[in-house]
């Protein structure tokens, strides 16, 4: 890609997209990705469909919050624009956009909540919502597993998530060993 | 009807003792969530610090669901408030972010360099499964906290697997299975938890 062309009205445009999304991504940001990629890929221009893929794959695989990925598509525009001190510019602006407004909401409901958590409604709120939450935690895991497919040839993912679930659940291995395990398996198994 | 409140004293329990216990504690969390940091979440925050309970982690998590933005940061915000008010937010988020921040700019940097070894792909898919594991894991360890659930039983596993099969099996949006069925238990709650 030749140098993009980006002024600082392009970039607070960048910010100013992500604060929306910020208060659209329900149920987590990732729940927006698909518009994301119809903003900056699509209709804007400033990253590449491979450049898009990358960053969220890199995000899941670092460790942290996967809100990274985030920063690594600012990060990428930024290179796109020249690179230099552009790039974590990009990073830092594009989180910050992502982040800030949900980040206020959470705190005022937060501290709301908890002042309020004798109320009745409050209490129904989060007793009626428990189960619920819970089976969809159930339901991401397995999502996760079968995200490169369903097909029978895709035992070997299914069995490491289904061994690292026993583990997990009935013993106090530390999640870094288990992730080591994991991706030794990988490259010896899974390349 | 029972009215009777089952949340435990918060006053002599573990809490952060600090700022800094919070950004750190956050930071040494973010470190360990490979593919996601719930399922880490969840065990340093009830079984190792014991800052919340089971059944406060899944209601809090339940309040961090409902609102916008990334749930483990929206919790770490909560968390962080609850205890420091707005400082406490910023501690919790600045050690939830900062050195994952880093780690994952880096990799950027030399993610050109490795993408061409399929080994490295490998091993990209083999942390994926285990990290998939480790948040059925979670879910499977909330469960018995619904026992102290206004709900009861029956409707508990009737919900939680009316969830699980929507979003695993049926794939739909996750917006609507929360407001739907969120909003069936917390009609029922409702009811139940007499005023």
């Amino acid at each position: 890609m030749s140098p993009l062309l980006m002024s600082a009205a392009d970039w607070l445009q960048l910010v100013l997209h992500f604060a929306t999304l910020s208060l659209l991504g329900i149920g987590g940001a990732i729940t927006t990705l698909p518009d994301m990629h119809r903003y900056l890929v699509d209709r804007q221009l400033w990253l590449s469909d491979a450049q898009f893929n990358a960053s969220v794959a890199l995000a899941q695989a670092a460790p942290g919050p996967n809100i990274l990925f985030v920063a690594l598509m600012g990060w990428h525009v930024g290179l796109n624009a020249g690179g230099g001190w552009l790039a974590p510019m990009g990073a830092i602006i594009t989180l910050a956009g992502i982040l800030l407004p949900s980040s206020i909401i959470a705190y005022s409901g937060g501290q709301w909540s908890h002042r309020n958590r004798e109320l009745r409604a409050v209490r129904a709120f989060k007793a009626g919502l428990a189960p619920t939450v819970i089976g969809l935690l159930i339901a991401t895991g397995t999502v996760l597993a079968t995200a490169s497919g369903s097909t029978l040839d895709q035992w070997p993912v299914w069995l490491i998530a289904a061994v690292s679930t026993l583990i997990v659940w009935r013993t106090k291995v530390h999640i870094l060993w288990l992730l080591g395990t994991g991706a030794l398996i990988g490259a010896f198994f899974l390349a | 009807m029972s009215s009777e409140d089952t949340r435990p004293d918060a006053l002599d329990r573990p809490r952060p003792r600090s700022l800094a216990d919070l950004f750190l504690s956050f930071s040494w969390l973010a470190l360990q969530g490979f593919g996601g940091v719930l399922a880490v979440a969840q065990r340093e925050l009830v079984e190792k610090k014991r800052w919340l309970t089971r059944e406060e982690f899944t209601e809090e998590w339940a309040v961090a669901q409902i609102m916008p933005g990334p749930n483990v940061i929206n919790m770490a915000i909560t968390l962080g408030g609850r205890h420091f008010g707005w400082r406490g937010g910023v501690a919790a988020l600045a050690g939830m972010l900062s050195a994952p921040l880093l780690i994952t700019l880096c990799l950027a940097v030399v993610y050109g360099q490795l993408s061409q070894y399929p080994a490295v792909a490998g091993a990209l898919r083999g942390m994926g499964a285990v990290s998939a594991g480790l948040i059925t894991a979670t879910g499977i360890k909330l469960i018995p906290g619904l026992r102290k659930n206004v709900l009861g039983p029956v409707v508990c596993i009737s919900l939680g697997l009316a969830a699980l099969l929507a979003v695993a099996w049926l794939r739909l949006p996750l917006v609507w299975v929360l407001l739907v069925l969120g909003g069936i238990g917390m009609g029922l709650a409702y009811r139940r938890l007499s005023p």
